[in-house]
């Protein structure tokens, strides 16, 4: 039996141009991009064109792109990076909650070397209230550290506004928008932001590859040492068949982008009517008009995360209780836990369904029939 | 076209290429997804590690797969400073590392480390006695490569693995990066502690590699996120490329013995060829890698070489690519003490198992009538 993928916030098929683009590459601008002879020079031309593209997808100038090996590499260095290299006009930093763990362990790193972290709550929306950034920011505040979608619930933060607010204050301002690249259209000629952290796998691309945005200007230590690739913000030989496969992915989505969050909304009403057809008990998780089409989280009351994944999964429909990365064992959720306070049933009892490429009209109600059945068999 | 830069990178073998295209477009899901598809894919990831184990003669749980070469020498030499800075604060490497262990070094002397740089002779090699009177009671680190990027001279590391074996605080680090395939490295055997690979010099596929850590050693991370690797290096795992970089290392292991005399008798061929010709100068040892060897041709600048060899298909370096954008002048061979009109005049060629005898003497051929050439254009 096939299974049916629902879980695209965790990692996506590849689209097969995204491979058949890389292979070529592979096989013959296979040279060393800082090689002076003609195999290192065109693959030279592939990353500089893959760097213009990918920059103009969010309106900014080829410099300011560093591509990465995903996006926990681009959110370290967005964070630490800055951290380490304006200490000297402040250790205060503030994030969220409900960040990502690549955003969260890497601000307690901070802590444990004498940074100070104020993590801004979230209420039962799911998002952080601007009011809280502008109370929370100090003189000695060098970054602020917000995601723009939240993978575990889809709820979009008011990114924009948070920008605005910042950009009176000498803070650097880094939003992670791995789940929110590509769907949203996101420009930083009209966005006052420092740094976005982007990763391939999230949007058809290849695993092992990523982006951050770093605007210019902007005072970054490197992770990683070495040679002087990527304007020696990041070290290492250049993935150049990846970056190109990335790209094409960059390029699919941008185009597509319409028609993705058109099906992705259908897909999503689709199977919440269905659970409301079947007389499921559910609710969900998170405001539903601040929420990506691409992500549902529902909370089933009565029930246990890691029974209803076990049985989802037997009868073919693969989705997750949240963020993968913490996913192998399942504990609860921290993001539900921030909107809800960590007694609440919900951070026990919600899955998250995540649409994509692997999904259609009709194994979307395929699955959501399959989850309505399974609950009622469970709740008997 | 004749491709002798191999120590810059390779092209992919074929089959490498296969295994990643298959398991990119299968076996998508991500690891840490609780249902069977994410489980699947987190046993072939389990493998994969088991494969790469076995080759290496160590356990399964001390195989750190990176994004390649520059991370893994980041994360040792790093990690072992911030986590063991306690113990003490001194570290030593060797005047002759790839800059992704030299900038790495200089980086920890900015935050307050100590280093020492060891002289090499004039063939590039550490002297094992200058590692015993480096070696304090604060030592944490000794860093060492196993074959230098530039002139493949093979470093004495089972006699430093003896060396630092005695000392309960110090750990030894080999970058392997180049002598992986072309000379043995028993890792428990020689007492080393950590030791880095990268995929793309062993013809797998860039933005692929490990780090080989032994199980009692603790390392601060590089990246902070969720818990893959043992976590020890977070970040969503690239699964394809892992199973293609096992898939490389296993190629290249088999029948390793042919190879390496392959490759040894191309380059006594080569180096024989090559001192028939006056003005050409070998900086290489005679007992160096079977893959590399360097030479100088005094009062010709080795971009010009490299342009006239270019025109001809015909690809070979100066010294390490990474570092190809500074002036000409060899910081390796100036460590060696060699004079001006060899450092500043440095080829390097580079070979895989895959060259032949015939394209190393259309080599030499075009190599002595391009010199001629320029002879006369520069009027000598
Ligand atoms: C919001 C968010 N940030 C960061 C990451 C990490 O990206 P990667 O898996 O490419 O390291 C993920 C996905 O795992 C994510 O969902
Ligand atoms: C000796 C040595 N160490 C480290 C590296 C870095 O490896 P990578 O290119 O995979 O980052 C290289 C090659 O560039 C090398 O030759």
């Amino acid at each position: 039996m096939e299974s049916i993928y629902l879980d695209h916030a965790a990692t996506t098929p590849m689209h097969p141009d995204v491979i058949e683009e890389m292979v070529p590459v592979y096989k013959e601008t296979f040279g060393n991009p800082s090689s002076v002879h003609q195999f290192g020079r065109s693959a030279r031309r592939l990353l500089d064109q893959a760097r213009r593209t990918t920059a103009s997808s969010i309106g900014a100038n080829e410099k300011e792109i560093v591509f990465t090996s995903g996006g926990t590499e681009a959110d370290n260095l967005a964070i630490i990076g800055t951290a380490i290299a304006n200490q000297q006009k402040g250790k205060h930093i503030i994030t969220t909650s409900i960040e990502h763990h690549a955003t969260l362990h890497a601000v307690e790193s901070l802590e444990a070397q004498g940074f100070d972290v104020t993590y801004l709550p979230v209420d039962e929306s799911g998002a952080v209230k601007t009011e809280d950034v502008q109370q929370a920011l100090r003189d000695d505040t060098i970054l602020v550290s917000i995601m723009m979608v939240n993978n575990e619930t889809g709820v979009i933060q008011p990114i924009e506004e948070i920008a605005d607010l910042m950009n009176s204050h000498q803070a650097y301002f880094h939003s992670d928008i791995v789940q929110a690249y590509g769907l949203l259209n996101i420009n930083v000629k009209e966005l006052p932001i420092d740094l976005l952290a982007v990763s391939g796998h999230k949007i058809n691309g290849p695993k092992g590859v990523g982006f951050l945005y770093v605007r210019e200007g902007t005072q970054l230590a490197t992770l990683q040492h070495g040679g002087e690739q990527e304007r020696k913000r990041r070290a290492g030989t250049e993935n150049v068949p990846a970056v190109k496969g990335f790209e094409k992915a960059v390029e699919i989505i941008t185009e597509k982008r319409t028609s993705y969050r058109e099906a992705y909304r259908r897909y999503r009403n689709r199977f919440i009517e269905t659970l409301k057809e079947e007389s499921v008990n559910y609710s969900i998780n998170g405001a539903e008009d601040k929420t990506m089409e691409s992500i549902v989280n529902i909370s089933f009351p009565g029930m246990n995360v890691e029974t209803l994944l076990t049985n989802f999964d037997l009868s073919g429909v693969a989705a997750s209780s949240g963020s993968a990365c913490t996913a192998g064992s399942v504990e609860p959720s921290h993001v539900l836990s921030a909107m809800y306070g960590a007694e609440d049933d919900r951070t026990t009892n919600s899955i998250r369904f995540s649409f994509g490429l692997a999904n259609n009209d009709d194994n979307v109600e395929q699955a959501a029939k399959k989850v309505s059945q399974i609950v009622h068999r469970l709740s008997d | 076209m004749i491709y002798l830069d191999n120590s810059a990178t390779t092209h992919p073998h074929e089959e490498v290429l296969r295994s990643y295209q298959k398991v990119a477009d299968v076996y998508y899901a991500n690891p840490s997804s609780v249902h069977r598809f994410g489980s699947e894919v987190e046993r072939l990831l389990q493998q994969s590690r088991t494969q790469a184990a076995q080759l290496f003669g160590v356990h399964s749980r001390e195989v750190i797969f990176t994004s390649g070469g520059t991370e893994g020498n980041n994360m040792a030499i790093k990690g072992i400073a911030f986590m063991h800075q306690n113990r003490g604060k001194h570290m030593i490497t060797s005047s002759v590392e790839h800059p992704s262990v030299m900038e790495a070094f200089r980086a920890l002397e900015s935050l307050g480390f100590e280093v020492t740089y060891l002289p090499v002779d004039s063939e590039g090699k550490v002297q094992p006695s200058d590692v015993s009177d480096a070696m304090r009671k604060d030592t944490i680190l000794v860093s060492i490569m196993s074959v230098n990027n530039e002139l493949g001279t093979i470093q004495p590391i089972r006699e430093i693995g003896q060396i630092v074996r005695p000392f309960p605080k110090a750990f030894f680090h080999v970058d392997h990066v180049q002598g992986l395939g072309k000379i043995d490295l028993p890792i428990k055997e020689y007492a080393i502690d950590l030791c880095t690979v990268s995929g793309h010099k062993i013809h797998g596929l860039k933005g692929t590699g490990a780090l080989i850590v032994q199980n009692n050693v603790s390392l601060f991370p590089l990246l902070h996120g969720g818990g893959q690797e043992l976590e020890a290096r977070a970040g969503t795992e690239n699964l394809a490329g892992n199973v293609a970089f096992v898939k490389a290392l296993r190629l290249l292991l088999e029948k390793k013995e042919d190879k390496r005399a392959h490759m040894s008798s191309l380059r006594n061929q080569l180096w024989h060829d090559l001192i028939e010709n006056q003005q050409v100068v070998i900086n290489s040892p005679k007992n160096g890698a079977p893959h590399i060897l360097n030479f100088s041709v005094p009062g010709y600048r080795p971009e010009v070489m490299i342009h006239a060899l270019g025109e001809e298909d015909i690809f070979i370096s100066t010294k390490s690519a990474c570092s190809s954008k500074e002036p000409d002048v060899s910081a390796i061979l100036q460590a060696c003490g060699l004079n001006s009109d060899r450092t500043t005049s440095a080829l390097r060629v580079s070979f895989s198992y895959e060259n032949t005898e015939d394209e190393l003497r259309t080599f030499v051929q075009t190599l002595n009538s391009k010199i001629e050439k320029l002879q006369a254009t520069m009027g000598r």
